[in-house]
């Protein structure tokens, strides 16, 4: 399944760089059907994975939302891809209807990159705790986190206690070629918004 | 005055009421035994049945694809073993595939042979262990006991292989992190003949088990359609009668080389997911003895690809070359090249998935983890409602899940 074949009944869709499968793009509104289409026409009746790319926060389009399909009769996989059209209230049509399983798939999307899936009949937090005030695989949240309350008010007002962002030290660590200086020469977390040498941002515990 | 309860799944049962009843909510987890990790299910009863169940995951959730945003490729190969913790050497090769797919290298026979022995052993180790503890759920112990034995002497030789027990991050992009020691392979293959004939009496105790069979057969049931429509997959799909296995459909890592039945069901209750996990293990055993029958010798890593797989130490330490090589390895990751892959491999639980987006250099821009757990354990609103809470920890039993590979 290509491009080719897909653009007589789907005028937008457009062939897609891969490395592997075979990849298309098309328009986020064009979603459901295309995907009906694929589903019932073509084969591809697995929904194999839905999730999402941010592409950073200067780029636009930011957020793109891809589906894997799998076809169980033909052995094959395809992506379908679709950048969400506002970068600021990114959202796609969502396929929960069409498959069962996209209901956890796309609430964990949302979840985790804010995109919200019109006519998700639950479209709640999956992973984070419901209440929790951000989106974690945003380019711009910090690898250690953010210090927020815990979910539930009576603990806080009990212990005092916050959920805390993780020490950098002891992070994920990569060293940077860039400014090798060999006595300061261990490897550092890739996210230095604060370190050992640059101190914290005032606020912040 | 009789109210009468259809409940939404039609292979339940349908419960008749004398009388309207108040319904109960009641909590189960996250710590609980039959919950295996840290799952939590919120139910509403009504009586002892289930009218609505709605499990609540997260609880282990630590950000591994965040993590993955900000280390290099090999770094994270420490990271796949506590996705599925059961059978970290299938994740281990499954991560290290969908790599090489990005950088459209291909690893020696050798290679690709040991990393079919240790997936095999792993889903033996896994399945053993799914085994026992749902044997214990239904209320058998002493299968637990044997299979445990058993995964011991597995657990004994990973070491031997790897120098770790449980989390043996086994792979590099391009190849191993050493090949295996003299001798090991004849000791699996002395493993798996010693091993079958004990499996066969393990399985007595629970194939024709008067108890077991009253607590699987027909509890759970999962149609086809709705198994492919919620995205199960592995044993649980081919419980149902899907015969979808990767290891047969899209070969990779040589699985094309061996002979070996993919087991399917014909109802899909939790019964029928029991013996196709049996049988998978037979089919494991099947394939590693084919394996080191052909073993094949040569390199066992990539020995073409100078920026992605570290050279051996003994030229690490004696020249220039392989030095820097070595360096700008450990220092900016294997260096791939910019696109996206998506690769599946047949794990334990089901196909996990690694969908990389690359902008080139050593570190993803997105790794996407497709967890088989994650998808299984979506269709327990489903499958819950209309049992009895008693037959809620057989069908948790059954679908074999591990909260390390759905939270992520």
């Amino acid at each position: 399944m290509t491009a080719a074949e897909l653009k007589s009944q789907f005028p937008g869709v457009t062939e897609r760089p891969s490395l592997d499968h075979p990849a298309v793009n098309v328009a986020a509104a064009d979603i459901p059907a295309l995907l009906q289409h694929l589903r019932d026409a073509a084969g591809f009746n697995l929904l194999a994975d839905v999730t999402a790319v941010d592409w950073s926060e200067k780029v636009s389009p930011r957020f793109t939302v891809v589906y894997h399909l799998y076809s169980t009769s033909q052995h094959a996989y395809l992506r379908v891809a679709a950048d969400c059209p506002d970068n600021a209230k990114p959202s796609v049509p969502t396929v929960s209807h069409l498959w069962a399983g996209a209901n956890w798939h796309e609430r964990e999307a949302y979840d985790m990159f804010g995109i919200t899936f019109d006519g998700h009949p639950d479209l709640r937090r999956i992973l984070m705790w419901d209440g929790y005030p951000y989106f974690p695989l945003r380019k711009e949240f910090p690898l250690a986190g953010i210090e927020t309350e815990l979910p539930d008010p009576e603990v806080v007002a009990e212990t005092g206690v916050k959920a805390r962002p993780a020490p950098m030290a002891g992070g994920p660590f990569v060293a940077s070629s860039g400014e090798m200086n060999l006595g300061v020469a261990e490897p550092r977390a890739k996210d230095e918004s604060w370190n050992e040498r640059r101190p914290k941002p005032e606020g912040s515990e | 005055m009789a109210a009468e309860y259809t409940f939404p799944d039609a292979g339940a049962k349908n419960a008749v009421c004398e009388f309207e009843t108040e319904k109960m909510s009641l909590s189960m987890g996250p710590s609980h035994p039959s919950t295996h990790g840290v799952l939590r299910l919120q139910m509403e009863l009504d009586g002892e049945v289930v009218t609505k169940a709605e499990p609540v995951i997260g609880y282990l959730h630590r950000g591994d694809e965040k993590i993955a945003e900000n280390m290099t490729y090999n770094q994270f190969v420490p990271y796949t073993d506590r996705l599925d913790y059961l059978a970290p050497l299938a994740n281990n090769m499954a991560y290290a595939i969908a790599v090489e797919r990005l950088a459209k290298l291909e690893v020696p026979a050798r290679c690709q042979a040991i990393r079919v022995i240790t997936a095999e052993m792993a889903r033996v180790s896994a399945h053993l262990l799914g085994l026992g503890a749902y044997a214990i759920d239904v209320g058998a112990w002493t299968v637990f006991l044997y299979s445990f034995t058993e995964r011991e002497k597995l657990y004994r030789l990973f070491e031997k292989l790897t120098g770790a027990r449980f989390t043996t991050s086994y792979t590099r992009i391009g190849g191993l992190m050493r090949d295996v020691p003299p001798g090991w392979t004849e000791e699996v293959s002395a493993f798996c003949t010693q091993f079958l004939p004990l499996l066969e009496e393990m399985l007595q105790l629970l194939t024709r088990n008067k108890i077991f069979l009253d607590r699987s057969v027909g509890i759970g049931v999962i149609s086809k359609e709705d198994a492919i429509a919620y995205g199960l997959t592995g044993p649980n799909l081919r419980g149902s009668g899907v015969p979808l296995d990767l290891r047969k459909d899209k070969p990779y890592s040589g699985y094309e080389q061996y002979d070996f039945d993919v087991a399917i069901g014909t109802t899909g209750d939790c019964y029928d997911r029991y013996l196709v996990r049996a049988e998978e293990m037979r089919q494991s055993c099947r394939i590693i003895q084919q394996a080191i029958a052909k073993f094949p010798g040569g390199p066992w890593f990539a020995t073409d690809a100078k920026k992605i797989f570290a050279p051996p130490k003994e030229k690490i330490l004696t020249s220039m070359e392989e030095l820097i090589q070595n360096f700008m390895i450990v220092t900016e990751g294997p260096q791939m090249p910019a696109g996206e892959v998506y690769f599946e491999a047949e794990n334990p639980k089901g196909t996990l998935g690694f969908f990389i987006v690359s902008k080139g250099g050593g570190v993803p821009w997105r790794l996407k983890i497709r967890a088989p757990s994650f998808c299984n354990l979506s269709i327990l609103p489903k499958v819950c409602v209309g049992n009895m809470v008693s037959d809620v920890v057989s069908i948790l039993g059954s679908l074999d899940f591990v909260m390390g590979e759905c939270d992520r």
